[in-house]
């Protein structure tokens, strides 16, 4: 040790780049942008609708890896905000508001305050407790969804208009596909910017302390419930986007995009891509999704497979993807 | 006579029917260095958390600087200014020794629903805390991740961090376990230079540090004060040779 220095000297640009996870996410992300031009004109569209998929499952997942990445909190539940978020919209479209200045706010209005009551209860407890009440939340309106006829029940429901933004001088035109899949891509880029300044700021720090050591946190004059609860209803929102976001991609939603399957399927990409980094979430669902679909051209019984990779990952691959990425970083000490 | 900047009154706690602390009755003078020795199982610890809010009373009261703080939560006791250190090392192992100083002084600072400016670059937080670690002698282990320090360094971190909450009285949980000699007197000397700016109550197994430090000293024996007093008081009192420093050798 030769030299200290007071704060975290700010990276430049070039510095980041030679860090293999940024530049391999960065590289997925241009990628991405690349797609709707690159796709068609090589006779592979198909590519653009799962890449498309592969984005709005990664916000779900950024979203999660935010309380569960960076403040250990569990949830067995997440993928219900999805459903909120989606169902708000499905709703709103079917009873004739498709003004999507009406219907984002308030979706994600929505999802904030389920985020607020579930995790005021369920942040009461710890450990299995914890993800056992977020599970029963998911469920109980799951069940709710499959229940109401009006929108659609078990058999889900059609979205026959896509939010509107008109402001009658300019329009977001999101019946054009390339622009949906184009506000899908923002989003993401926007949701992994917003999980960075979040988890450097001191809320982070706060968030990351309790997770680390809560008695510590405790015992230094931080009352650590209202900052998880505030980032619970954070995550919840911003999974509520990629519920919005689904809605009009698919333009069709049903209640099991909320069941607990999907809960799992995200703590899955969060722990294949590397749990409490930045763009883990996003290599974890690119990984996730990518090998399903091939798996499952391959064989019916590809959770066979798909099973024992993950169990290779979690025991030798620590810290995920994204964790071996890092190792492969040039050994940056001059 | 001066106003007990703590003040506990008839304060117990028990266990399934075990008296960890049986109507405790004692004063911390504002500036006095206070021990609080007894054996093993004597409740020494958990007089601590009595105190700093990690585990509530049965019944008894404390009052801090002439506020009722029984009921207060750990956290509102600390920004009160009763900041403690732990038997067990407890700082966050992941981040470096800096971070947990400034996670400190953050705390100190008020609320942290602050999303959007990094916190490792701020100044406000920064300097303050490499100060302290400069201070309790770990200004060139500043950058080396926490967990990765010797533990007498770590036990040094903590203190930091206690500090670092701006405290009027400081909960010292065996400060010296499991340290060697030399660390030991350094850690003496320290806390005696500490002492015109914090009260402290220090719980210690090192009678050399006991002796050195206390201003007056409090035997604890199965959760009962039997004794409170000057050092020599203490050294003295019939019933502290008999319970535990020894029936024929009075200070070890």
């Amino acid at each position: 040790m030769t030299q200290t220095s007071k704060s975290q000297r700010p990276q430049n640009l070039w510095a980041r780049l030679r860090d293999s996870r940024t530049s391999v996410s960065l590289l997925l992300l241009a990628i991405a942008a690349a797609t709707p031009l690159a796709a068609p004109a090589l006779g592979q569209s198909f590519y653009v609708d799962v890449i498309a998929r592969i984005m709005i499952w990664a916000i779900a997942a950024t979203s999660l890896n935010l309380i569960l990445g960076y403040g250990g909190m569990v949830s067995f539940g997440h993928a219900v905000y999805l459903g909120i978020g989606a169902y708000a919209m499905g709703i709103m479209a079917t009873e004739g508001i498709t003004n999507g200045f009406i219907q984002w706010p308030l979706a994600l209005l929505l999802c904030g305050f389920f985020a607020l009551i579930f995790g005021a209860i369920s942040l009461r407890t710890k450990g299995v407790y914890f993800i056992m009440i977020t599970l029963a939340f998911g469920q109980m309106l799951f069940f709710l969804g499959i229940s109401v006829e009006r929108y659609g029940s078990d058999d889900g429901l059609l979205i026959f208009t896509r939010s509107e933004f008109d402001l009658g001088f300019a329009e977001l035109d999101l019946s054009n596909g390339t622009t949906l899949y184009y506000v899908i891509w923002a989003s993401l880029i926007g949701c992994i910017y917003l999980s960075h300044r979040i988890v450097n700021s001191r809320f982070g720090m706060v968030l990351r302390g309790a997770m680390s050591n809560e008695t510590r946190m405790q015992a230094i004059g931080v009352p650590t419930y209202r900052y998880r609860l505030a980032a619970f209803v954070i995550a919840g929102m911003m999974a509520g986007l990629a519920g919005l976001l689904s809605a009009n991609f698919e333009r069709f939603i049903s209640p099991d995009m909320m069941n607990w399957p999907r809960s799992g399927e995200l703590i899955v990409m969060i722990v294949l891509g590397g749990m409490g980094t930045l763009f883990g979430p996003v290599l974890g669902s690119v990984a996730f999704l990518m090998l399903s679909e091939l798996l499952s051209t391959w064989t019916e019984k590809w959770h066979l497979i798909f099973g024992p990779f993950l169990i290779l990952v979690v025991l030798f691959a620590r810290g995920g993807l994204a964790g071996m990425l890092e190792r492969l970083n040039p050994r940056s000490d001059p | 006579m001066t106003e007990p900047l703590l003040a506990i009154r008839a304060l117990s706690k028990s266990f399934g029917g075990i008296a960890a602390a049986d109507n405790i009755e004692l004063d911390i003078l504002p500036g006095e260095i206070h021990a609080v020795i007894g054996p093993n199982g004597a409740g020494k610890t958990t007089l601590i958390n009595l105190l700093s809010g990690l585990l509530p009373a049965d019944a008894g009261t404390v009052h801090f600087n002439g506020v009722n703080i029984t009921k207060s939560s750990a956290p509102a006791r600390c920004r009160r200014g009763l900041a403690r250190s732990f038997q067990i090392t407890s700082i966050f192992r992941d981040v470096s020794a800096l971070d947990n100083v400034a996670l400190a002084i953050q705390a100190a600072a008020g609320h942290s629903f602050r999303l959007w400016r990094p916190a490792r670059t701020d100044p406000a937080l920064r300097d303050p805390a490499f100060a302290l670690l400069e201070q309790v002698g770990l200004a060139n282990r500043a950058n080396i991740r926490a967990g990765n320090l010797a533990h007498g360094e770590q036990r040094q971190l903590e203190i930091a961090m206690v500090l670092a909450t701006g405290p009027k009285l400081l909960l010292l949980d065996e400060p010296m376990a499991g340290m060697g000699t030399e660390e030991s007197e350094r850690l003496i000397t320290f806390l005696a230079g500490l002492k015109a700016k914090y009260t402290m109550l220090l719980i210690e197994h090192d009678m050399d540090a006991v002796f050195a430090l206390a201003d007056r000293i409090t035997v604890l024996v199965y959760g009962r004060v039997i004794a409170t007093g000057t050092p020599s008081e203490i050294r003295a009192n019939t019933d502290v040779r008999r319970a535990y420093l020894g029936e024929d050798e009075a200070v070890a």
